[in-house]
């Protein structure tokens, strides 16, 4: 009888699993870093209409949302079906725009403050007068930079 | 009494939880970015301004109405036909003497704009414009400017191999380096200066 048993040729070591969670945790820390959480639930439907001379708004930093349309279906017995504005989480009205950037404006850095950019992401279906009163209002607080947000697309996609 | 050893935690449900939080980020991310069209608003001034004179030659008049139809140089027009209206526009180049311009390539008509640095569009809404019919109106002003600015970039910087919008493109993404967009800057802006994007929007009419 020897002491060293020869081993069987045919049994496979078993893979050792244990470098696995640093795989993991690496796919982790790299989402972690990338994610961009949505900062506000949209409260209004957002179709947004289609362009084709766009350009991109990196920075998301440098950004203030204001979100506009229709309330979306579970708001429609509280608050209507006209088109209404949403300022982060909550709907407003035209007159509390004004307020919201200078909010806005005074929680970014000094550095920031003067290269703002107001995106506007309404709803293709909203009515102009609503979005020509939100320009008024960014008027009046001097945020003159602004981006309509929109999808890439053809502009035929509007027409229907 | 032997000390006891303390027990050596499983690590192996390690793994598990991370994959949960790996998947509640996987869910979350947005990792694409927002793009749209950038339009710059005027100033909000107390004083009155004093009233400068246009001719009516150099406005171009683009209305919309509440039905969504638009009204282009008193003419009603369909939206495909606009943007070569707006390019006929401000190629015109029919300004005499002084105002007369070198590069434009239109048919120098004397109803039409003197050069494309008086040339004026004015865009006119109703309340009751539809948001996405304004937006493929400003879409296809901003494509009208975009084709001349392609056309008079290629002419005066042929070895970038570039179009006007590829260079502003890379000009304001923030990875370009520092050389570059000195590069590219004087380039842009001899080409914005041929051709101003002079949009006046009408403020909007009181109900």
């Amino acid at each position: 009888m020897s002491k060293f048993k020869k081993k069987k040729s045919g049994d496979l070591p078993a893979i050792s699993t244990a470098s696995l969670p640093d795989i993991v945790f690496m796919l982790l820390f790299f989402f972690m870093v990338a994610t961009v959480m949505r900062d506000s639930t949209l409260m209004v439907t957002n179709t947004l209409p289609a362009a084709d001379q766009v350009q991109k708004l990196d920075k998301k930093d440098r950004i203030m949302y204001i979100y506009a349309g229709k309330p979306s279906s579970r708001y429609v017995d509280k608050y209507g079906s006209g088109a209404r504005i949403q300022l982060n989480d909550k709907f407003a009205t035209v007159e509390e725009v004004g307020a919201f950037i200078l909010a806005e404006r005074a929680s970014k850095r000094q550095e920031l403050q003067n290269v703002l950019t107001t995106a506007l992401k309404v709803d293709g279906e909203t009515k102009m007068g609503l979005v020509s009163d939100i320009k008024q209002e960014l008027r009046k607080v001097n945020a003159l930079k602004i981006n309509y947000t929109t999808r890439i697309g053809g502009y035929q996609q509007n027409m229907n | 009494m032997a000390k006891r050893a303390a027990p050596e935690v499983n690590a192996g449900s390690m793994a598990d939880i991370a994959f949960l939080l790996l998947i509640f980020f996987l869910v979350t991310t947005t990792i694409e970015t927002d793009s749209g069209l950038n339009r710059k608003l005027p100033p909000m001034d107390e004083q009155e301004q004093e009233d400068i004179i246009i001719r009516q030659r150099n406005i171009f008049t683009v209305v919309v109405n509440k039905y969504n139809q638009l009204l282009v140089e008193e003419e009603p027009t369909e939206l495909k036909d606009l943007r070569q209206m707006a390019v006929a526009f401000l190629d015109n180049g029919g300004g005499q003497g002084e105002e007369a311009c070198d590069f434009c390539q239109g048919e120098k008509d004397p109803a039409s704009s003197d050069n494309p640095q008086k040339a004026i569009i004015s865009l006119k809404n109703d309340r009751e414009t539809s948001y996405k019919v304004y937006v493929a109106v400003q879409n296809e002003l901003v494509a009208a400017y975009n084709e001349l600015r392609d056309r008079e970039f290629q002419r005066l910087n042929p070895m970038t191999g570039m179009s006007f919008v590829e260079a502003n493109k890379t000009y304001n993404d923030p990875r370009t380096s520092l050389d570059e967009k000195a590069r590219l800057k004087p380039m842009l802006d001899e080409v914005k200066n041929l051709f101003p994007q002079k949009l006046s929007e009408a403020e909007p009419n009181k109900k």
